[in-house]
């Protein structure tokens, strides 16, 4: 073995056990990187109990209700398979959409997720508008055709 | 093999020739002026394309436009710390002085594309998320990569030696690369605020197909420039190290 195939080897060695162990420290954070908690976590009692978390999800369409006092806004995040009412008192995001995706801080108070801050997660599609229609329609046109083997679901 | 060395060199071009600073010196200087222009020309195209021919897109409507510098910054900070890791990892392998230099030339440019990546990040989430910044695993391990990259300069720069440097800021380099990993898989292996790719090897992109143009147009525009800022500055920490040598001096008694 020549001096440099064993510092190559060296260097190949030291990389791979550091990737080892930056994997192994990742995997035992996996829990505290996750940046929010989805609607069946909360719903399975896995997101943290008596300080602020966050919650992830889509908007439920037709959920956004704003109160009379003109700042308090409720509205329910899904994951489709569970769903969380929120109250937030302030101002959106201009990507708070109904259907669209959000992330939200704050925490539960009596089943209700009060929240601090509401940031919109957008989702990496980037189209004209009249793409977005055409999209829009097609899915409405399948929807329509599919419709009665999801209701016989 | 002597002989066979002879043969091989009268046989074919040798590539290793220019593993010599001195050899390398003037090869950078006849290229970095064609990087430099194509960098010139691809910057001009594709920030038209991104800002006039791209349509507006239908969720964001104009505000999703940085992304014609968000992405390729983005990508070119990852590009550039792999490209140092490896000349770094080459410079410990075989001692070649040419390969610490390259590393150390590259440092800079790549610090600079991930400010501009996470700068234009926070000017964009802004207006979409609500938000100029969350510590979201995308986010916070593309800060460590800038943090990386000032690393390994500052140890450059700490250590007198240039030979002992560019061992120290190698370790440094190779130890970091495992972040690169990190950042760019972040998007799949944890839930982040910030979105997943739109554009990957396995699949086509999702986004339109003029805003996709524009998007690689910078992104070659921006290693164009990598390209050409890095082989000026090893140009210059040629001549710094090789101050003492004999073609330096008669170089720049030619220059002056």
């Amino acid at each position: 073995m020549k001096p440099r195939h064993r510092r190559i080897a060296l260097i190949v060695a030291g990389v791979a056990v550091l990737a080892l162990a930056a994997g192994l420290v990742l995997s035992a954070f996996q829990q505290n990187l996750v940046f929010f908690f989805t609607p069946s976590q909360v719903a399975a009692n896995e997101a943290p109990q008596g300080r602020a978390f966050r919650v992830g999800g889509m908007v439920e369409t037709g959920s956004v209700k704003r109160q009379p006092d003109g700042v308090t806004v409720n509205f329910v995040v899904t994951d489709t398979a569970k769903s969380i009412p929120v109250a937030y008192k302030g101002v959106l995001p201009d990507l708070f959409r109904e259907g669209k995706g959000v992330v939200t801080q704050g925490r539960l108070e009596n089943g209700v997720f009060v929240a601090s801050e509401v940031l919109a997660k957008h989702d990496e599609n980037y189209m004209p508008p009249e793409a977005a229609d055409a999209v829009k329609k097609a899915q409405a046109t399948n929807q329509k055709a599919t419709g009665t083997v999801i209701n016989a679901k | 093999m002597p002989s066979a060395n002879l043969q091989n060199e009268s046989a074919s071009f040798n590539w290793f020739k220019y593993a010599s600073p001195q050899a390398f010196f003037p090869l950078a200087g006849a290229i970095a002026p064609w990087f430099a222009a194509f960098a010139a020309v691809l910057f001009v195209v594709g920030l038209y394309i991104g800002f006039f021919v791209a349509p507006t897109d239908a969720q964001q409507g104009e505000s999703y436009r940085i992304i014609f510098i968000h992405v390729p910054a983005a990508w070119m900070s990852m590009v550039i710390y792999l490209a140092m890791a490896f000349w770094a990892g080459i410079g410990l392998a075989f001692n070649t002085r040419l390969s610490g230099m390259m590393a150390s030339a590259l440092a800079p440019t790549g610090a600079w594309f991930t400010f501009i990546a996470l700068w234009t990040g926070a000017l964009w989430g802004r207006p979409t998320w609500g938000t100029w910044w969350v510590w979201d695993a995308r986010l916070t391990s593309e800060l460590l990569l800038l943090f990386l990259y000032f690393g390994f300069m500052a140890l450059q720069a700490a250590i007198d030696d240039p030979r002992r440097a560019d061992k120290a800021g190698a370790v440094l380099a190779l130890v970091g690369v495992i972040n690169i990993p990190i950042i760019y898989f972040s998007v799949q292996w944890w839930n982040t605020l910030h979105q997943g790719s739109s554009v990957s090897l396995k699949s086509a992109p999702t986004m339109a197909a003029t805003m996709f143009t524009g998007m690689m147009v910078m992104v070659f525009a921006c290693w164009a420039y990598a390209i050409a800022a890095a082989l000026w500055r090893v140009r210059c920490i040629i001549l710094e190290r090789e101050l003492r040598t004999d073609w330096v001096r008669a170089y720049l008694g030619k220059q002056t």
